[in-house]
């Protein structure tokens, strides 16, 4: 993808490629992540950082994934 | 030979259940959607290979699915449920404002004539309309903006709208109900509604000229009297004769009229099917016993129907949209419950038997008639 790496646009881009995730990791509108729904990188929560701050560099570079990873809540 | 299909949504995925018009033997496909929360699934009168359901987590909220080869295949369509303009508040448990959210789809309704075209009600309570097969959805916004939502609060299950009905007669005229708004009617196909609960009485309501905060459950109606409707409240059973403008209480002799489920005869509208339910604290049925009862007079004289159900240990529910109707000569009664059971009876309930014994929480059962 071009341009920097934040959860926010690397969700614009998995959304854009895979539609149907639109609205299952972050409201349609709001863009605010789903509450049950959790972001990891390099071993940190990266949940509650901001959608538009950096990626870690080791994500950026491809080196690391950003796990999307649904809670692990009772049901 | 005529055959039918029963659509099942649970908590854990939707299952379609097949026979043919003798409906003893049964082939189960599924579980479709796995691990998802199906609260309904639903197929288009017009084209009965067309299904739709509704698929929702609390992880990945609301997702939709459509069939087009009677549910042997699905595949995902729009899922964007987007109030119309300014989403205002209603009241919450506390009696504070809270700003509308969109949590999930209960009910689908498929228009009569056209299988691109279907209903769907929401929580919180809306309704919405595709027009393109479910690829795209709007907000008939007038309901949502009536002058007494700002009043509307939260049943225990959340504020959803429930039941839709459309009148087989006239298009423009669709019944919905919200739970615990009460009933609602337009009669111009969605531009304005007005609350059509006058009659229904509720304890925790002191006023008893309330247009609205009535916990309707369920709304049924026979398509050849589009005028009467029955209800299953929050406590009692009711019917109106004119379309909603009154309604009287037939509960009569139940045992209990508390419970959620309510249907009519295919070819018997005054022919009536509840299952009654202990109490609102208590939520299966009464002393152990699983016990449909009809109403053969339009209510206030009801029958137990047993045979073949459960009369002892049995502490089920049934909820408000997991009971069905088909439309076979001999009318087929269809309901699932919360154990994990579907049962139907072949003989208008004279006599039942289980389809399916271990299936998750049922949420919604509906069954197409196919020729």
């Amino acid at each position: 993808m071009d341009g920097d790496a934040t959860q926010a646009t690397v969700l614009d881009a998995l959304e854009a490629r895979y539609p149907v995730l639109c609205g299952a990791i972050r409201d349609h509108t709001s863009k605010r992540r789903r509450p049950f729904i959790r972001f990891f990188a390099c071993e940190r929560d990266l949940s509650h950082d901001s959608p538009d701050a950096p990626l870690p560099g080791a994500v950026r570079g491809g080196d690391e994934p950003l796990l999307i990873v649904g809670a692990i809540a009772g049901g | 030979m005529s055959s039918v299909r029963v659509l099942v949504g649970t908590r854990k995925g939707a299952f379609v259940l097949s026979a043919d018009g003798a409906r003893k033997n049964w082939q189960v496909d599924g579980p479709f959607f796995p691990g998802w929360e199906i609260y309904h699934v639903n197929g288009s009168p017009a084209d009965p290979n067309r299904l739709y359901a509704s698929q929702t987590s609390g992880w990945f909220g609301q997702q939709m699915q459509r069939s087009d080869d009677g549910g042997k295949t699905w595949n995902p369509i729009g899922n964007k449920f987007l109030y119309d303009g300014e989403t205002g508040t209603h009241q919450w448990y506390d009696g504070t404002q809270k700003p509308w959210e969109f949590k999930r789809i209960w009910h689908l309704e498929p228009s009569a004539s056209n299988p691109d075209v279907l209903y769907a009600g929401a929580e919180d309570a809306a309704l919405f309309r595709s027009s393109d097969g479910g690829q795209t959805w709007n907000e008939l916004p007038a309901l949502r903006n009536h002058e007494s939502a700002p009043q509307w609060q939260p049943g225990a299950g959340g504020m959803c709208l429930h039941t839709i009905i459309v009148d087989p007669k006239d298009p423009k005229r669709i019944f919905i109900a919200i739970s615990a708004a009460g009933a609602f009617r337009t009669d111009d196909g969605g531009e304005s509604w007005k609350p059509i609960n006058r009659g229904l009485v509720s304890q925790y309501i002191p006023d008893p000229d309330a247009q609205t905060g009535h916990c309707v459950h369920r709304l049924a109606m026979n398509p050849s009297r589009p005028n009467v409707l029955f209800m299953q409240k929050h406590w009692d059973v009711m019917r109106t004769d004119d379309a909603g403008e009154s309604w009287t209480e037939i509960s009569g002799d139940l045992p209990t009229d508390f419970g959620f489920a309510i249907d009519v005869h295919a070819h018997e509208p005054d022919t009536v099917y509840v299952v009654p339910i202990k109490s609102d604290e208590q939520h299966f049925p009464l002393d152990g016993a699983l016990r449909v009862y009809r109403s053969r007079s339009g209510g206030n004289e009801w029958e137990a129907l047993t045979k073949g159900l459960p009369q002892q240990n049995c502490y089920v529910n049934v909820l408000r949209d997991a009971m069905a109707v088909d439309r076979l000569d001999s009318c087929g009664i269809y309901f699932g419950t919360t154990g994990g059971q579907v049962y139907a009876s072949a003989d208008g309930g004279d006599t039942w038997s289980a389809i399916v014994h271990d299936l998750p929480a049922v949420l919604s059962v509906e069954v197409q008639t196919l020729k």
